[in-house]
Formats: C-alpha cells, structure tokens, sequence
C-alpha cells in the first residue's frame, strides 16, 4: 500500500482517480460538477507558484486552489 | 399576449444566452425579479403561424441546490406553481461535448414534475469531435424530446420550435426517484444528502450515456491544449494579459474621444439653439441650463462604457477570462482578494455599479466583500471628466516628459493610483477583518470560443443602456433641483441684485455690470447659501464656495461636479463660452487669484480619486452587503481619505 495521495500531490499531466474526501472541506459545486468518488481526475497545469491547480474531472475543465485540492485523496493511475 | 411560457435553464458556458437570442431575437426585455438585483430577460418568440411563446432566459446553474442569488431565482421560478413566471415547459440547454456534466441539473428539473425537453447545442462540434449520439435511444431513457441545434450555425431551431409548440405532449415523469427514506437514514446533515443525491444521479447518467453517447478520444484533443500552453504560461501568459489590457484602455481612450467631442458640442449648441429659439421665460432657462445639459453629462459617457462593454463581453465569451481568473488568484489571495475578483477591478473602470454585481460568483464571503468594499477605488469613468478638464487647466498641454505628453502621464498616474489604492485597502480589509471563510475557490474553464458577434451586441447595448438609464434618472434630476436652487434665493436679496450692484459700482461698464449682476444673483441663491454655509470645511482643502456645491451635489455622481460648475458658472450669464475657459477665468472673490491653481487642481484630482462620491454605488453595495454597515464604514472610509490626502497636497503646494 502507498501513501495515501491527494489531488496536490499529483504532478502536471498524471491522471488519478477519485478515493474520497469529506463535505465539509470541498464546496457542494464542486461536487455537482463530477467531483465524486470514482471519477477520474487529470492534473492539466498548475498555475506559478503551483497554485490554483487546473483539473480536467471527468470531462469538466476547472480550476481550485490547493488549500482543496489538498483535501481530496486520490489513487494514481 | 403570448400562448406557451418556455423557461430557458442550463450550465454557464452552454450557449444558452446565444439560443435564447436565436429565439427572440430583437424582441427581449430585460428587467428585475421582484426585490432582487438579478437581471430577468425576457423575449417573445414566434413558434408557428399562430403561436408566440415568452421565452424566460433563466440565470446559468449547475444545480438546483441554490448556493447563489441568481440561482434561487432559477429555483423559485421553476418550484413554485404560484409563481408569476411558473412556466408551462421547460428547456435545459446542454453542451454536446459536456454532457454527463450539463445533464445534472436536467434530471433534478425532471424531477420536479415539469415537462422538461432537451436542446444538445453545439451540434456543429459532433463531427470534429467524434462525438456520435443515440437520439431516439436517449430519448426514451430521459422520458423526453431532444433536438439537436446550433446556435452559432442557426441549425435545428425550427425542430426545437416544433418540439416547443407540442408541449402538452411532453412526458413530466420524473427520471430519478428521489429515495428519500434511504437518504434520510445514512445523511444527517444537509451536505452530506446533496452530496449523496449528486453521487446517485451521477451514476443514474453514467449508466444513461454508456447506452448512448461515444466519443471518439483521438478527436477529442482540440484548441484548448495549444491555446492553454500559451495563454496561462507562466511568463507568456502575464505578458499577454498585461499586452491586452495596455491596448484596451489605449483603444478606450483613442477610440471615444471623437464621439465624446461630438456630443459634447452637440449638446452645446442644442443649449444654445434653445436659448435663441425659444421664448424667454423661465421654461426656456430650465431646458437651456438644466436639462439639456444634464443628459449632455450623461450621453457623453456612452461611448466609453460601450467600448468597455464590449472589450469585457469579448474576453469573457472567448472563454478568456477564467483563464485570466487562473492566472490572477495566487497573487490576489496574498491580498485577501480572489482571482475572480480582477473582473470587477476591470470593469470597475467603467462603472463601479455592474463591477460589483459581478463580485457575485465569488465564492468566499471575505473575498467578496473586500472585493466589493475595494472596487470603488478603480477610476471609474464618471470620474473622467472631473480629471480631464482638472489636468487641462493645471498642466499646459505643450509640455512633455521623455516625450511623452504630460497630460496623459498624469491622467495613467491617477489610474495607477486608483488600482494601487484598491490593492492595498484589500490588505488592510484582509488583516482587520475577522471573518472566518473558506477558501472555496471553484472556476470552470470552459472551451475557448470566437465569440458570437451577436451576442456581444445585444450585451454591449443592454448593459450600456442600464447604465444610461439609472444614472440619467439621477443626474437629470440633480440638473433640475440644482438650477432651481441656484435660480432662487431667500429673501429679496436676488431681486434686489441689479439696484444693488448698479448703486455700488455706478461707473461699471453695462457688460461688467451684468456679470457682476450674475454673480451677485448667484451668491445669494439657495445654493450659494448652502455653499458659504460649508465654506470653512472646504477651504483648507483650497476649494471656494461655488466648488464646495459640486462637491456637495456631485455626492450623487462624480460626474455632476462638472455638470454642476456648468450651471453655477452659466446661470444668468448669456455669453456663449466653453467651461474650461469659465474655469480658467474663475478668481477667488477676496483675493482675486486664480481659483484652478496648480495646488487645488491636485487637491481635486486627489478629492476625487478617493471620495466615495456616487450614491448609486452606496445603494448597491447596500443591496448586495444586505445593510447599511458596510456602505457606511465605506463611504466614511473613503470620504475620510479623500479629504485628508487632498488636505495635506494643498497645505504642502500652495
């Protein structure tokens, strides 16, 4: 077993996918926007100073800030 | 009166607003829910020969679980068969190359129990992306109708039309029963059965478009990787944003001066026909001084917030602007902003009152409040015309520095200043501020676009004439209750002006006598009280009298501080003159120096960088705070200012 991930910890362009995380640390939009368990998650590109991060979850484009991103365990593929 | 009322919902970035045009067309309004400041479009549209349907552009969602205004609108409208804009079908807009994602809210519609059909748009995109769709197949597992259309190519319209006329036909079963016994028992808290219901139905729609939709993954590479690798470079993108901006205002300013003159002049000689042509008489005064000058104040700023309009309205539909949000947020944050607040910090250049509004998809309370308290600081353009005519007549227009001209230097410096203001306010609010929020900070970055050029029209002429037609309302007002006011006075004294000046100085030209006449009148009008009254707050700041009434009258809008030195200088006098040289001839009365010196020139440009002077400012920041707190704290804050660094620049320079 690795240590556990978190969508922070991935690297541009590793894709992963979604483990779990809690609802009162990611915002319920978020969420509705295909950030749920089981979806996969790509790392696009991080913004200087690596933070907000540019996802690509299932299909939706969208930015967070790593303060989530941090929040949200993961399992590489 | 209209047969079918069609509700139009759907994501952001669908091309919702591009088919609710298609639709309408021309024939769309756009007005107020009832107690709210979200804008409620409206349109008619012609469905067959003998059909009309209202077409309802209801706000972009996600979902139904309403987190903002503008989506409770959506809510309402759609949940209450009371409502007045209950409507009798409703059509989710969805994006072809999105669609388990844009579905979502079409399921919690569906299952309100309302007939629901669906527009795909963005059909024009299938063959390049590979993107094959069993209709008829989807159809039957959503219980619905779906029509194929592209907005951008005007294809599928006259289906959508017909599925539209047919709406008593349209299935409400709803696609996704809510198990609410199954969802009561494992949620305790509210959160945790939204996030549940979004797990479920999720799964509902993977099911669904496994049956139905492929997309071919070689295609599916597109625009977006090349474009992204340049536009949100670490260095590139900074200098690209930064290129961008630089040649937005430069076009700005080249681009409106031409028509800002002609209107200027315009409305000079409509004044001047009035007065020539008419009648006298106190009706003729009334037009010639106070109206017709007063929507001159207003008219003049349209092209400047059309181009504004337009370059904002751009950026934002090619997609570029979350792009620009990205870049934008780490730096912000480290001053308790967000990225998302550059928007209004933009637009804040062009009116104060549409760049709050758009502080509204600011996720964190605190952000968005610093965010709204700061943007007033951005000049703005009402404040214009107060440095234009303010720096024409402290530095000579000849003069230049590295060859630059001068003038133009000091009118950047003011914006410059205006930004860094609002930059280091956000600081501070960030530090004082004691409100625990997270940093929920979600932005879609959606498929770059060439933006429709109808789109951005009817964008450009809706906003420009929301703002011509609230501020109008005010200034126009303010223009007449000031020429009354400075027309009459208490008591006899303005009667008595002519006796009283003609006994005081009888060896005085006729010519001087006038003006003597005048400005005697006006001295003892209601206005010139109200002035003297306020004179000894305001002289030490290096204002006399007659600036202390704009100041005071253009505590409404910035604007009607020129506005208002027009009519106070003009009031009874006949010549025709432009008000710059009013201005430059303007002599203190006891010590018959200049008024317009180089050290009180400063101390307005800096008065007005700061004074919180716009009231439709305060009344926004009121409605969206939910309170007089915050637009008072910002009003003193910032008056305070004002009037301590314009105190401290006129002791230092003069």
């Amino acid at each position: 077993m690795t240590k556990a991930n978190t969508i922070a910890d991935l690297q541009r362009g590793e894709r992963a996918i979604i483990k779990s995380f809690t609802e009162v640390d990611v915002p319920l939009k978020l969420i509705e926007m295909g950030c749920i368990e089981g979806n996969y998650v790509e790392v696009l590109q991080r913004a200087p100073m690596q933070d907000p991060i540019y996802l690509n979850i299932s299909g939706t484009y969208l930015a967070i800030r790593l303060e989530v991103a941090s929040k949200i365990l993961v399992e590489k593929l | 009166m209209s047969d079918i009322r069609v509700a139009l919902i759907g994501n952001p970035n669908t091309g919702k607003t591009s088919l609710f045009n298609r639709l309408t067309g021309l024939n769309q309004k756009v007005g107020n829910y009832p107690g709210i400041t979200v804008d409620k479009k409206t349109g008619i549209s012609k469905i067959d020969q003998n059909t009309s349907a209202e077409i309802i552009d209801l706000p972009g969602t996600y979902s139904l679980n309403a987190s903002s205004m503008d989506e409770d609108v959506a809510v309402k409208v759609l949940s209450d068969k009371n409502n007045d804009n209950y409507p009798d079908l409703v059509v989710v807009v969805v994006d072809i190359e999105n669609l388990k994602r844009n579905l979502f809210i079409f399921t919690q519609i569906k299952d309100l129990g309302l007939p629901t059909i669906l527009a795909i748009n963005m059909a024009d995109q299938m063959t390049l992306k590979g993107i094959d769709i069993d209709i008829p197949k989807l159809e039957s597992l959503l219980e619905t109708k779906i029509a194929l259309v592209s907005s951008k190519q005007n294809k599928g319209l006259s289906y959508l039309k017909k599925l539209i006329a047919s709406y008593k036909t349209v299935s409400t079963k709803p696609c996704f029963i809510e198990q609410e016994t199954v969802l009561s028992k494992f949620a305790k808290d509210e959160k945790k059965k939204h996030h549940l219901e979004t797990v479920r139905r999720y799964q509902f729609l993977k099911k669904t478009l496994e049956k139905t939709y492929t997309q071919d993954p070689q295609n599916a590479k597109d625009i977006r990787t090349f474009l992204d690798r340049i536009l949100i470079h670490r260095i590139y993108g900074y200098l690209i944003f930064f290129g961008i901006l630089f040649m937005v205002f430069q076009a700005l300013f080249s681009w409106s001066e031409i028509p800002m003159d002609f209107i200027d002049s315009t409305f000079a000689t409509l004044s001047e026909l009035t007065r020539t042509h008419l009648p006298q008489g106190i009706f003729t005064n009334l037009l010639a001084e106070g109206i017709i000058p007063g929507i001159g104040g207003v008219v003049i700023f349209i092209p400047q917030i059309a181009f504004l309009f337009l370059f904002t309205s751009f950026l934002e539909e090619s997609g570029y602007m979350s792009r620009v949000v990205f870049l934008m947020d780490r730096i912000m944050k480290r001053f308790g902003l967000s990225g998302k607040s550059i928007v209004p910090l933009i637009s804040g250049t062009a009116c104060a009152i549409p760049a709050i509004m758009a502080a509204r998809n600011i996720e964190s309370w605190k952000e968005r409040l610093i965010t709204i308290l700061v943007t007033p600081f951005t000049t703005c353009s009402a404040r214009l015309p107060v440095y234009a005519i303010i720096i024409s007549l402290i530095i000579p227009a000849e003069a230049t520095f590295l060859s630059f001209n001068v003038q133009g230097l000091v009118l950047m410096a003011l914006y410059l200043l205006g930004f860094f203001t609002a930059i280091i306010a956000a600081a501070i609010l960030d530090k004082v501020l004691k409100i625990a929020s997270k940093s929920y900070f979600v932005v879609e970055m959606p498929n770059y676009k060439l933006p429709l050029f109808k789109n951005v029209a009817y964008n450009v002429i809706e906003k420009t004439k929301a703002f011509v037609f609230e501020a109008g309302k005010i200034i126009l007002a303010i223009s007449i209750l000031l020429w009354v006011l400075a027309s009459y006075g208490p008591g006899n004294e303005m009667q008595n002006a002519t006796e009283h000046i003609q006994n005081n100085h009888p060896n005085y030209s006729d010519e001087k006598q006038q003006t003597e006449i005048a400005s005697y009148k006006l001295e003892h009008s209601y206005i010139g009280v109200m002035g003297k009254f306020i004179e000894p707050v305001i002289k030490p700041l290096g204002y006399d009298w007659k600036i202390g009434v704009a100041v005071i009258t253009s505590f409404a809008a910035r604007e009607v501080f020129i506005g208002t030195l027009a009519t106070i200088y003009s009031v009874g006098n006949e010549q025709e003159s432009t008000i710059k040289e009013r201005m430059r001839n303007e002599v203190f009365s006891d010590t018959k120096k200049p008024v317009y010196s180089f050290a009180t020139g400063v101390s307005i440009l800096l008065f007005y960088a700061f004074a919180m002077q716009c009231m439709s400012t305060i009344a926004i920041v009121k409605r969206e705070t939910n309170g007089w707190k915050w637009p008072l704290i910002q009003m003193f804050v910032m008056s305070g200012l004002a009037y301590i660094t314009a105190l401290i620049a006129y002791q230092t320079l003069s």
